[in-house]
């Protein structure tokens, strides 16, 4: 049953030529099969490879189907690796993402593209399960550069409206920031090192680099670059909030279920270049924490209901980063699997309001929609509560750790851990000021829209809702991946700490109370103060970073390029062009049209001719 | 037995030769063009009668009959333009015609 792993990039990209060469000439209905049915099969495939693996009770299972190139020492194979990272991967995007699919069967059924959304998804699909499964780091960047693609597709799917298609552009363009240095990564480590088999570059990376080496210093800050632009943390997170431009379940199954964690991936994979280098681990750490903050602080603030969703998507992904970079590996991908839970689940309501209520994003403009949208009201409320860490839900498990993780780790842990706790309040602030203005409270408008979802919008919700729920008790199989060797240390802490953690949280819920629901506090009140005032605009536009970036770097560079507008090499190759074309008008002159005059300089070169073979 | 001296045929084919040259130059009625080539033609043939006659070689009255064969179907072609040419133009002066011009 493992042999036929390499089923599973196939079965997506199988759907994905077959949707794609038919060129929307299927009826939807096998559309719908074709585009939803190849993910299903992959998941059954995945979690039958699933159950042998963990059944075998070997820790590796490795396929190789063929050499892609062999340059010399250098032999990259189509080769999918299997150990129980990967494995958690492969589930989290067979499993969640035919949820999504089978929502999107459902949610894009009025779309005339409906086809070309499904070629595209599956196609997206088929990439990550490639990032995933590969053991080689080339063979990743194929999915990694795959997925990006496909984002950007999928973003600017609705290009009719330049918005979107530049929204499409940003994402691209930042993300190529991250890619180009994780790129430039790949070749320091293959002249270091000779090879690009992650396995065999670990062990090489550990017995050739010492702990602090320059060289492994230099190669995890690269792909830390990598990882930071994918999964949109500071300073490259500007692209994904933009990024909500395109179909919510795009938004569900790429920008927070399966590809903006591909850089955790990234890092846990290659988690040994980054304990040779302690330095750039905190700095995963801090850039976790700042981002999680930064994040927190502009959910606070935004109107757009998938806005919120994309900036706590950030926030969560900052604290991936964080338990990254104190060397809790597992709770991070555990982390990594119970926030696909609860945020495909989050923006697949989302998704179900917007639908239901004509395509409204505003969040102001809902409000009491709890009788009206019972659905969407209990998959809010349940996807919240695990995301804002509430006792026993999944998020709670998976936070806890990580942020245990940070308290044990000593030093400037403690600080870490004040952040992050700080960062749950924001989290437990933010999410329930949605769920508060959404749901509760006087309907400001859509009052008679009734909720539209038929089986496959509702199925997936529930099934994420559960997931969402009992999600902390699965146990993932990622200890032998990360351990090497060494027994899982139990974070011993005291009562209070986890007192404190349980807390938090449910502070933010209560505050976010008193502003939204029994209107104790006001957020007109608080507006009145200038200080209020400025801090609101601030967050509001995510820190201005956006408009940073447009001065420092986009600007210069419009301007650089107007500058250069007659690009230096063009007119090299363009006085050729010129060159010719006035020798052709010189030419075309001596083209009268006239029999005599053609006569005439024929008898004239003749004499010519003549005179200079008699006279030589 | 007189005969005529090389030089004197050569000549002579080389005057009929420029004569015809200077028709074709500057004649315009395109007739007139034809009927000069003709003569050009012929004093080709006339160069290559003689020094067959001087070296006693068959070749050259090959050639003077190949040139005949030629120049009678060039007449026969020439002619047939020239009359299509009239029939499109009405004019068989070639300095009026430029269509050609690049």
């Amino acid at each position: 049953m493992q042999e036929l792993i390499w089923l599973l990039p196939t079965l997506p990209l199988l759907g994905f030529l077959s949707l794609a060469l038919t060129g929307g000439s299927l009826p939807k209905r096998a559309v719908a099969a074709i585009g939803a049915g190849s993910i299903g099969a992959a998941f059954i495939v995945a979690a039958l490879i699933a159950v042998e693996f963990l059944g075998s009770g070997e820790e590796v299972f490795v396929y190789q189907t063929w050499v892609w190139m062999s340059v010399g020492s250098f032999t990259p194979g189509i080769t999918f690796y299997l150990d129980g990272l990967s494995l958690v991967m492969m589930l989290i995007i067979t499993g969640v993402g035919f949820l999504i699919h089978l929502y999107s069967t459902g949610f894009m059924f009025d779309d005339p593209s409906y086809s070309r959304f499904f070629s595209y998804m599956n196609l997206f699909v088929a990439a990550m399960l490639m990032l995933v499964l590969a053991d080689n780091l080339v063979l990743l960047y194929l999915g990694w550069e795959g997925v990006g693609l496909c984002s950007y597709l999928l973003i600017g799917f609705w290009y009719e409206n330049p918005a979107n298609g530049y929204a499409a552009r940003k994402a691209f363009v930042v993300t190529r920031v991250g890619d180009t240095s994780m790129a430039i990564g790949l070749f320091l480590l293959f002249r270091e090192l000779g090879t690009l088999n992650i396995q065999e570059l670990m062990v090489a990376a550990q017995s050739e680099w010492q702990i602090g080496t320059e060289m492994a210093v230099a190669c995890s800050l690269l792909l830390l670059g990598g990882a930071v632009g994918k999964s949109a943390q500071l300073p490259l997170q500007t692209w994904l909030p933009d990024a909500m431009a395109g179909p919510t379940p795009i938004s569900a199954l790429i920008h927070a279920a399966t590809m903006v964690t591909a850089g955790v991936y990234l890092i846990a994979r290659t988690h040994v270049l980054f304990e040779l280098a302690p330095w750039v681990q905190m700095l995963v750490a801090w850039i976790g924490l700042a981002t999680l903050l930064m994040a927190g602080f502009t959910a606070l603030t935004q109107h757009d209901i998938k806005r919120i969703l994309a900036y706590s998507t950030i926030s969560q992904i900052g604290y991936m980063f964080l338990g990254l970079g104190v060397g809790a590996w597992s709770a991070s991908v555990f982390h990594l699997m119970t926030h696909a839970f609860f945020k495909a689940l989050l923006f697949l309501a989302a998704g179900t309001v917007i639908y239901s209520l004509h395509h409204e994003h505003d969040i102001f403009k809902m409000g009491g929609k709890r009788k009206q949208l019972p659905i969407a009201f209990w998959s809010f409320l349940i996807g919240s509560l695990a995301l804002a860490a509430f006792p026993f839900t999944s998020g709670y498990f998976s936070k806890d750790e990580i942020l245990l993780a940070a308290y044990a780790s000593g030093g400037s842990g403690v600080w870490l851990w004040v952040g992050g706790v700080f960062g749950a309040f924001l989290t437990g602030a933010y999410s329930f000021r949605l769920v508060f203005v959404v749901f509760f409270g006087a309907s400001r408008g859509h009052h008679d829209e009734k909720e539209k979802t038929g089986f496959a919008m509702a199925t997936p919700l529930l099934v994420l809702m559960l997931l969402s729920l009992v999600g902390g008790w699965i146990q993932i199989p990622v200890e032998s991946v990360f351990s090497h060797g060494a027994a899982h240390e139990e974070h011993r802490v005291s009562a209070l700490i986890h007192g404190i953690m349980i807390v938090v949280p449910l502070l933010g819920i209560a505050v976010s109370y008193l502003f939204f629901v029994s209107g104790a506090l006001s957020a007109e009140k608080l507006m009145s103060y200038k200080f209020a005032k400025f801090l609101h605009r601030f967050w509001f536009s995510g820190w201005y970073m956006d408009a940073l970036y447009q001065r420092v770097l986009v600007n210069p560079f419009v301007w650089l390029a107007r500058l250069n507008r007659n690009d230096f090499f063009d007119a090299l190759y363009n006085s050729v062009i010129i060159i010719s074309r006035s020798a052709h008008g010189l030419i075309v002159k001596s083209q009268t049209g006239y029999l005599g005059w053609y006569l005439l300089s024929m008898a004239a070169g003749l004499i010519v001719v003549l005179a200079v073979g008699v006279y030589l | 037995m007189e005969t005529i001296p090389t030089e004197h045929g050569l000549i002579l084919a080389g005057i009929l030769f420029v004569l015809g040259l200077i028709g074709v130059l500057t004649r315009r009625n395109i007739v007139f063009v034809l009927m000069s080539l003709e003569i050009m033609l012929n004093a080709s043939g006339l160069a290559f009668i003689v020094a067959a006659a001087r070296f006693g070689h068959a070749e050259g009255h090959i050639m003077f009959l190949m040139i005949l064969t030629l120049a009678a179907a060039e007449v026969a072609v020439g002619l047939g333009l020239i009359i299509q040419m009239y029939r499109k133009f009405n004019t068989v002066d070639i300095s009026v015609l430029s269509e050609m011009k690049g």
